[in-house]
C-alpha cells in the first residue's frame, strides 16, 4: 500500500510518521519529510513503532467484572448500557459531582471533545481531569497568569534562530529528541548558538550544553528571580515595552530584589558555582534572540506555576516573546496535551480556551452546545480527584487511554480508591494494566494506527493521526463510545456525530464562536487567540487531506507562527502580566528518616507505562531494567552497591530496584524512571513512592522531590532467563520482564534459599519431563547453577543464577533465539554464555591422553614443519603417553606434508 | 677395537625395560653392551594397545614399538621368547631358558606384572585365559572364531576394554563386576552410570553387583556361576580383576621383595647394580599399572644406568583413560572429593557428557570427564601445578579454549 502521513503517538513534538503497510502485514514508519515539526527526522521510539502495533495483550471486546469476579466477556450493548446507567444512577443519588472521567493526552482532540462536551455540557460536572494534569498543567496556570490565555507564543524555528538557547529542567535529547536534534544541527551549522541546561542531574542533554547549572531541586524561582533582577541592574530591561504591554513589574522586581538580589547568596542557595552563574546571567543579558525552553522539570513541582512565570517574566523585562528566536517555550510530555487544552479537557477549563469561573464564557460555550447545563464550578483536580474518590465522594470514574495506578503520585492511594469505587470503567487499548486490574467495564478503544482524528503539538501545530490498520476485534474510536453512552443517556441530539471529521468541525466553529470582543447590547462574546475559524466548512475530503498547520487558523486557512507580534495579550487590558514570584521551597524537605531527594522522570526508548514500547525488543535493549540511579557516596552510606538491589522508600510507599552509578547525580539526590509497573517488574512503580504534593495553583504534583531513602534489598541470589514462552514469575522475590527478538528475559533474585536448584529450574521453564534436552551446569559452594532446555536442536528457555550479581552478558545468549537452529559450537558455549572462542575447536580427538585434537596438530605440522611424530610429542605432548596415537600422527605428517606439497 | 664396553642386561623386553633402553641410548648411546631377554617371541609392542588389537581396530604391526632390525641396528642382542630363569648376583651371571648364560655390570628388572586370576573352582579349566599380551589376545580371536558366548570378569579398564573388543568381534559379552559402579578407580557413580548405559548401548550384557563363586564346565569352561546363584554361560572367559608383580625370578635371586621388588628413588633395588622399572617394582608402599609414572621410571633409571646420576623418581599423580573407540573417560587425581573439598559439575546427557572438577582452597584436585575429554590433559596439569584457579573457576569446566580469554567477560547484570 502507499505510505499514510500520520503523526507520532509519543512526545509533544509531534513529528510527522510515513506509516506503510508491508505485504506480510508488518508495518514499516519513516519520518515524513514534509512534516515541518520534524522534516523526515525520527528518534529511536518513533522509529520503532511498527515494532509495537501487533494485537498482543490487546483488549479486543468489551469485559465485564463483577464484583468478586474475574472479568468475562460481554456485547458492547450490555457495557454500554452498563456503563450508562451505572452513571445515570450515581448521578440521580449523589448528583453530577458524583461521577468524574479521567482522561488522557494521548486521546485525539475529537475523543477530548466529545468526553468534556458530555461531562460539562451535559452531565453538570467539571470532574474531568487528564494526565496532562501531571505533566504540564503548571505551563497552562503560567500561560493563564501571564498572557490571560493558555498560549505558547513561539515555534520550533525559533530554537534554530536563537543565540541562546536554555533549557530549563528538561532532558531534550531523550525526551524530545527530535527538538534536541533541531537544535544540535543549528549549533553545527552556527556554533556561535549557546546551550545552557538547567537541571539537577547531568543529562545527556546537560553532557552538550556549553553551561550546565546543576542547580538544587526546586531552586529555580530563586535562579530566575535573581536573573530578573541581574537583568534590570545590568540595563537589560526593555523600558519601552514593559511600560506598553505589561503590568506589575514593579511588584515582579521587587519580589525578586528581595529574596534573589544578590547573586552570591542565589548561587548558594541553588548550589551552583557563582562564576557560572554569572555566565548563565550574563549570557541572558546578553542575547536579545534567546528562547527558554523548559519542560517537567519546571512543571511537576509544589512551585510549578511560579517557577513557569519567574521564567516568563525575563522575557517579558527583556520584551523578548512575540519575534523569531525568542521566547519562553512550554514544550509538553505528550502527544496531546495541547488538543486537549484546547477543547477544555481540565477540570478548571471550560471548552475552547474559555473559562469555567467565567459567566459570559459559560453562557458562549452552553448556547454554541444548546447543552441542557454547563459546569458552573472547577471540578476535581488528578490528585484530588482520586483523594474524592477514596472518600467515596466520587462514586463513578471513567478512565480513558490512561494508567493512573502507575502515573499518580502516592499511587497504592489510587489503587485504594480504584478499589473501593462503585463504578470504574476503563476504555483502553490493552487488555490488562495495573488500572484495568480495578475497572469493573473494560471498553476496547483504538490505538495508534487505529484511530483517525488530529492532535496538536508543543507548538500550537495541529495534525493528523490517520487510521493505516484495520480496526482489531471490536474496538471502537474513545470518541464513538461516549457518545454511544451519552445517547443512552438521552442525550442523543448533542452527539449525533456520524465520523471524527464531523466532531473536529464542531470544535473549529467553537473557537469561532463569538470570538470577539464583547459589545454592550451584544450577546455574550470573548476573544480569543484560540481561533481555527479558518478551517469551519472544512469537508470530509478537506479533512482528511488537512496538513500540518499552526493555529489561529485565519480566513486564509493559512497558520500562525508565532503569537503576540502585535504584543498584544489575552487579558481584558491587552497587556502581559509581570507575576511576583517568592521563591519557596519543596513542600517536603529531607530529614534523617528520608535524607535523600527522589527525582524521577523517563528514559530515552521508554514511553509512560511501557504499554506500547515495552512490547519493542528495540526499545528495550537501552535501558532493561528499573533502576536506582544514585552518587556513589550516599550508595556507600545507604550500604547499597551498584548492580545489586535496593529499596526506595518514602512515607508514602516503596520500590525495588537495581542500583546504578549513572554519574548524573548530585549526592543527596536519586533518580528512578517513571515507566516500569506490575506488568513489567514485581515492584517497581515509582508513583507510589512520590509525595502527592500539588502545586496550589495548577494542582500539578511535585514528581521531581520526594524525600526517600535507600536501604539494601537482601537477596540470596541473582539470576536470569530467557525464554520464548512466557514465565511464572508472581513467586520470585525480584523479577523484570523484558521483551526480546522472539523470547523473553527475565531478571531475577531471590530470598528464599534454592536447595534443589536443578528441580527448581526444570519446574521454573517447564522442562520437568525426564527426557528433556536439558543441559547444566552447577558450581554449588559457589551459588552457581546454570541450564538450557533445547527442543527440536532449537534453544527453548535458559536460565542463570549465581549467589553474586555478576552473570554472563545476555547479548550473545539471546542471539541463539533468532537461530533457526543451534550449531555444535553453541551449544558448546551455552552454559558459558559466550560463544566459544578462536582455538576453542581443535577438531576430533586424535590423542586422548592429553586432549589434542586433529586441528591443534595438524596447524602445528603445517606450521613448524614436523616430520616425525616425536617432534608432534616433544611440542604437544600428543602421542607421549599411551602411544595410541602415533599412527595416526605418522598418517596426519604424511596427508599434511602431501597436501602442502612438500 | 676398544676397550669392553660394560655390560647390561635387561630382563624382560617389554614398554618399560625398553623404554628405559630408548632412553638409556639417548643419553649414553655407546656406554653399553646390551642384551635383552624377553618371554614373548616378539619385537618390543605397546601392550596398551592390545585392546585394539582385539578390537581389531589396530594390527600387530601397527602396536609394534621396536622391530628386530632396530635392536640390531642399535647393537642390542635380543633373545625373545627365551625368559631368563635364575640370577646369580654374587657372579653377577643371569640364564635362560634355552640356557643361555650372560654376565652382567648392570642388570635391568622389568619382568612386568601378572593378571590376578581369581582363587575359584574351575579357573583353570580351558576358555579361562587373563588379558595380558598378545598370545592372551590371539587365544581371544580363537574362541570368537570358535564359540559365540564370553564372559568378562572384573569391570575396570582392562575388563571393559576386553569385552568391549571381545564383542565388536561379534561375541555376546556379559561383564561382570564386583562393586556397582564400573572403573570405580577412575569414575564416580554418575559417570559410571553414562559409561554403564553407552556400553549396554553397544550389546554388552552388565552383571553389577556380581560376585564370582565359581566356573563351571567339563572339557572347557561353559560358564560362570555368580554368589546368587545365577549362571552365566560362557565357554570364554577373561579374568581382567587387576595385576600383580611378577617377583617370583626377582625373589628367587633374594632381592628384597615386598608386593613388588623394592627401589629407591633411583630404580636402584636392594643390589646396587640391579635396577628395577615399571609394574614389578614397588616405590615407596606404590606398585603400578598405568603408563605415565613407569615413562618416568625409564627416565630415571636411564640416566643413572649412564651415570649422570642427577635424577629422582617422584610418585606422581595419575591420570587414565579407556581406550573403548567412541566412549571418551578421562579421570585423575581425587576425583572422589569428599570432605573440605567442592565440585563443579557439567551434565549434557543428550550429548552423552559428563564432567566434574574437585576442588580444594580453588585448587583442582581430582577430574572425571565423560563423552567431552579434551581438556583432561590440561586439567592434569592444573592438578599436577596446583594452580590457583580463583581467576578463571566461572569458565574452568567450560575448558581451556574459555580461561585463555584473557578478560573475565562477565558483566554486571544489566548487561
Amino acid at each position: 500500500m502507499s505510505a499514510i502521513a500520520t503523526t507520532c503517538p509519543y512526545c509533544g513534538v509531534g513529528c510527522g510518521v510515513l506509516a506503510r503497510v508491508d505485504a506480510a502485514g508488518g508495518v514499516n514508519v519513516a519520518g515524513d519529510p514534509r512534516h515541518p515539526s520534524n522534516a523526515g527526522r525520527l528518534c529511536v521510539k518513533g522509529a520503532a513503532l511498527g515494532e509495537t502495533v501487533d494485537l498482543r495483550s490487546r483488549l479486543l471486546h468489551p469485559l465485564l467484572r463483577e464484583p468478586g469476579a474475574i472479568p468475562r466477556r460481554a456485547s458492547w450493548d450490555e457495557a454500554l448500557d452498563r456503563v450508562a446507567l451505572g452513571l445515570r444512577r450515581i448521578i440521580d443519588e449523589h448528583g453530577p459531582d458524583a461521577v468524574a472521567f479521567y482522561v488522557s493526552g494521548q486521546l485525539l482532540t475529537e475523543d477530548y471533545y466529545v468526553v468534556n462536551k458530555l461531562a460539562k455540557g451535559y452531565l453538570g460536572t467539571a470532574n474531568i481531569d487528564t494526565n496532562s494534569r501531571l505533566c504540564m498543567s503548571s505551563a497552562v496556570a503560567g500561560h493563564l497568569r501571564a498572557f490571560g490565555e493558555d498560549l505558547v507564543p513561539g515555534c520550533y524555528d525559533d530554537l534554530e534562530q536563537a543565540d541562546l538557547v536554555v533549557l530549563v529542567g528538561s532532558n531534550t535529547a531523550w525526551c524530545h529528541p527530535i527538538v534536541f536534534q533541531r537544535i544540535a544541527q543549528a549549533r553545527e551549522a552556527r556554533p556561535a548558538l549557546r546551550l545552557v541546561v538547567i537541571d539537577p542531574r547531568r543529562t545527556p542533554t546537560a553532557e552538550s550544553a556549553d553551561l550546565h547549572l546543576p542547580i538544587k531541586p526546586g531552586t529555580d524561582v530563586w535562579l530566575f528571580n535573581g536573573l530578573l533582577a541581574f537583568l534590570s541592574r545590568h540595563g537589560a530591561m526593555d523600558a519601552a515595552f514593559v511600560g506598553a504591554h505589561t503590568n506589575g513589574c514593579a511588584e515582579a522586581l521587587a519580589a525578586a530584589e528581595s529574596d534573589a538580589g544578590d547573586p552570591a547568596a542565589v548561587a548558594r542557595r541553588c548550589g551552583v558555582q557563582l562564576p557560572d552563574l554569572l555566565t548563565f546571567y550574563q549570557w541572558f543579558a546578553r542575547h536579545e534572540k534567546t528562547v527558554s525552553l523548559f519542560s517537567q522539570g519546571v512543571n511537576q513541582s509544589s512551585s510549578g506555576t511560579d517557577k513557569v512565570n519567574s521564567i516568563i517574566n525575563c522575557h517579558l523585562l527583556t520584551g523578548r516573546i512575540g519575534r523569531p528566536g525568542m521566547g519562553p517555550f512550554s514544550i509538553t510530555g505528550q502527544p496531546n496535551a495541547m488538543g486537549g487544552r484546547e477543547v477544555g479537557g481540565l477540570a478548571n477549563t471550560l471548552a475552547a480556551h474559555m473559562d469555567l469561573a467565567n459567566p459570559a464564557h459559560r453562557n458562549i460555550v452552553q448556547s454554541f452546545w444548546q447543552s441542557p447545563r454547563i459546569a458552573e464550578r472547577p471540578g476535581l483536580k488528578a490528585v484530588a480527584l482520586f483523594e474524592a474518590i477514596e472518600r467515596g465522594t466520587v462514586k463513578a470514574v471513567w478512565i480513558m487511554a490512561t494508567n493512573p495506578v502507575v502515573s499518580l503520585p502516592d499511587a497504592d492511594r489510587a489503587k485504594r480508591a480504584l478499589a473501593r469505587c462503585e463504578l470504574v470503567v476503563s476504555s483502553d487499548i490493552l487488555a490488562l494494566t495495573d488500572t484495568n486490574a480495578f475497572a469493573h467495564v473494560l471498553l476496547p478503544a483504538l490505538g495508534w494506527g487505529e484511530k483517525d482524528g488530529t492532535v496538536t503539538n508543543s507548538e500550537r501545530r495541529i495534525s493528523r493521526q490517520r487510521a493505516f490498520l484495520p480496526v482489531p476485534g471490536e474496538a471502537r474510536a474513545d470518541w464513538r463510545i461516549v457518545c454511544e453512552v451519552a445517547r443512552r443517556m438521552g442525550y442523543a441530539q448533542g452527539f449525533n456525530f456520524a465520523d471524527a471529521h464531523e466532531v473536529f468541525d464542531e470544535h473549529v466553529r467553537l473557537t469561532a464562536f463569538r470570538n470577539h470582543d464583547a459589545s454592550a447590547d451584544g450577546p455574550a462574546a470573548a476573544r480569543r487567540a484560540l481561533d481555527l475559524g479558518g478551517l469551519a466548512g472544512l469537508d470530509r475530503a478537506g479533512y482528511d487531506a488537512l496538513g500540518p498547520v499552526q493555529w489561529p487558523i485565519g480566513t486564509d486557512r493559512e497558520g500562525t507562527a508565532r503569537l503576540f507580534a502585535d504584543a498584544r495579550y489575552a487579558h481584558a487590558d491587552g497587556r502581559a502580566r509581570f507575576i511576583a514570584t517568592i521563591a519557596r521551597a519543596p513542600a517536603h524537605a529531607p530529614d534523617r528518616e528520608y535524607p535523600l531527594i527522589l527525582n524521577t522522570g523517563r528514559v530515552r526508548d521508554q514511553w509512560h507505562s511501557m504499554t506500547r514500547t515495552g512490547k519493542s525488543p528495540r526499545l528495550a535493549g537501552h535501558t532493561p531494567e528499573p533502576f536506582i540511579d544514585m552518587h556513589p557516596r550516599d550508595a556507600l552510606l545507604c550500604g547499597v552497591h551498584e548492580g545489586e538491589l535496593a529499596r526506595v522508600r518514602s512515607r508514602w510507599g516503596a520500590l525495588v530496584a537495581r542500583v546504578r552509578h549513572g554519574g548524573g547525580i548530585l549526592a543527596g539526590n536519586v533518580f528512578v524512571p517513571i515507566h516500569w509497573n506490575d506488568q513489567f517488574a514485581s515492584d517497581a512503580r515509582v508513583g507510589s513512592v512520590v509525595n502527592p504534593v500539588v502545586d496550589p495553583i495548577s494542582g500539578e504534583p511535585e514528581f521531581k522531590h520526594t524525600p526517600v531513602r535507600v536501604e539494601p534489598f537482601a537477596v540470596r541470589w541473582y539470576g536470569f532467563a530467557l525464554s520464548r514462552q512466557p514465565l511464572a514469575a508472581a513467586e520470585l522475590t525480584y523479577w523484570t520482564s523484558i521483551q526480546g527478538e522472539q523470547f523473553l528475559r527475565y531478571e531475577v533474585a531471590g530470598h528464599p534459599r534454592l536447595d534443589d536448584r536443578s528441580g527448581w529450574a526444570r519446574a521454573w521453564l517447564g522442562a520437568t519431563d525426564a527426557e528433556a534436552d536439558w543441559l547444566e551446569y552447577e558450581d554449588r559452594s559457589a551459588g552457581v547453577y546454570r541450564a538450557a532446555h533445547v527442543v527440536e536442536n532449537r534453544i527453548e528457555s535458559c536460565v542463570f543464577v549465581s549467589s553474586r550479581p555478576e552473570l554472563p552478558a545476555r547479548t550473545w545468549l539471546s542471539g541463539l533465539f533468532v537461530q533457526e537452529r543451534l550449531e555444535e559450537a553453541d551449544r558448546v558455549g551455552l552454559l558459558v554464555g559466550e560463544p566459544s572462542g578462536p582455538g576453542a575447536d581443535s577438531g576430533p580427538m586424535v590423542c586422548s591422553c592429553f586432549g589434542v585434537g586433529r586441528h591443534t596438530i595438524c596447524d602445528a605440522i603445517r606450521k613448524q614443519g614436523f616430520e616425525h611424530p616425536a617432534q608432534i610429542t616433544a611440542s604437544l605432548r600428543a602421542g607421549g603417553n599411551c602411544g595410541s596415537c602415533v599412527p595416526e600422527l605418522r598418517q596426519l605428517i604424511a596427508e599434511v606434508r602431501a597436501a602442502a606439497g612438500i | 677395537m676398544s676397550a669392553r664396553r660394560p655390560r647390561l642386561v635387561v630382563i624382560g623386553n617389554g614398554m618399560a625395560g625398553m623404554r628405559a633402553v630408548e632412553e638409556l641410548l639417548q643419553l649414553a648411546p655407546m656406554l653399553y653392551d646390551i642384551s635383552v631377554f624377553g618371554a614373548e617371541p616378539y619385537g618390543n609392542y605397546n601392550r596398551i594397545l592390545l585392546s585394539l588389537l582385539l578390537s581389531g581396530e589396530k594390527g600387530v604391526d601397527e602396536i609394534m614399538l621396536n622391530t628386530p632390525a632396530w635392536y640390531a641396528s642399535h647393537g642390542i642382542a635380543l633373545h625373545a621368547g627365551d625368559p631368563v630363569v635364575a640370577i646369580d648376583r654374587r657372579r653377577k651371571r643371569v640364564r635362560s631358558r634355552k640356557g643361555v648364560e650372560l654376565a652382567y655390570d648392570r642388570l635391568l628388572i622389568a619382568t612386568g606384572s601378572q593378571p590376578i586370576m581369581l582363587p575359584v573352582p574351575g579357573r583353570e579349566l580351558p576358555g579361562v585365559i587373563g588379558f595380558r599380551g598378545i598370545d592372551d589376545v590371539e587365544r581371544m580371536l580363537d574362541a570368537t572364531r570358535t564359540h559365540r558366548r564370553a564372559a568378562v570378569i572384573g569391570g575396570g579398564l582392562l575388563g571393559i576394554e576386553a569385552a568391549n573388543g571381545l564383542s565388536r568381534r561379534g561375541m555376546q559379552v556379559t561383564l561382570i563386576h564386583r562393586s556397582d559402579v564400573l572403573l570405580e578407580q577412575q569414575l564416580n557413580a554418575d559417570a559410571a552410570a553414562l559409561l554403564g548405559r553407552s556400553l549396554k548401548a553397544r550389546g554388552l550384557e552388565l552383571r553389577l553387583n556380581a560376585d564370582t563363586v565359581a566356573l563351571y564346565g567339563n572339557a572347557r569352561v561353559e560358564g560362570v556361576a555368580l554368589a546368587d546363584g545365577s549362571r552365566i554361560d560362557a565357554e570364554l572367559v577373561v579374568m581382567a580383576v587387576g595385576v600383580r608383580p611378577d617377583i617370583a625370578l626377582a625373589k628367587a635371586s633374594g632381592l628384597h621383595c615386598e608386593r613388588g621388588i623394592v627401589v629407591d628413588d633411583t630404580l636402584q633395588t636392594y643390589d646396587p647394580s640391579v635396577y628395577a622399572v615399571g609394574e614389578c617394582v614397588q616405590h615407596r608402599k606404590a606398585t603400578f599399572g598405568l603408563v605415565a609414572p613407569v615413562w618416568e621410571q625409564a627416565r630415571v633409571c636411564a640416566a643413572h644406568l649412564a651415570r649422570l646420576g642427577h635424577r629422582r623418581y617422584r610418585a606422581s599423580q595419575t591420570a587414565t583413560k579407556l581406550k573403548v573407540t567412541g566412549v571418551e573417560v578421562y579421570s585423575a587425581g581425587a576425583f572422589l572429593g569428599g570432605a573440605g573439598t567442592e565440585d563443579i559439575v557439567l551434565r549434557d546427557p543428550h550429548r552423552g557428557i559428563y564432567k566434574r572438577l574437585v576442588l580444594k582452597d580453588n585448587r583442582v584436585i581430582g577430574a572425571v570427564l565423560y563423552g567431552d575429554v579434551k581438556d583432561g590433559g590440561w586439567y592434569f596439569e592444573l592438578i599436577q601445578g596446583a594452580t590457583d584457579i580463583t581467576a578463571f573457576r566461572s569458565r574452568v569446566l567450560f575448558g581451556k579454549a574459555y580461561c585463555n580469554l584473557a578478560d573475565d567477560r562477565c558483566t554486571r547484570a544489566v548487561a
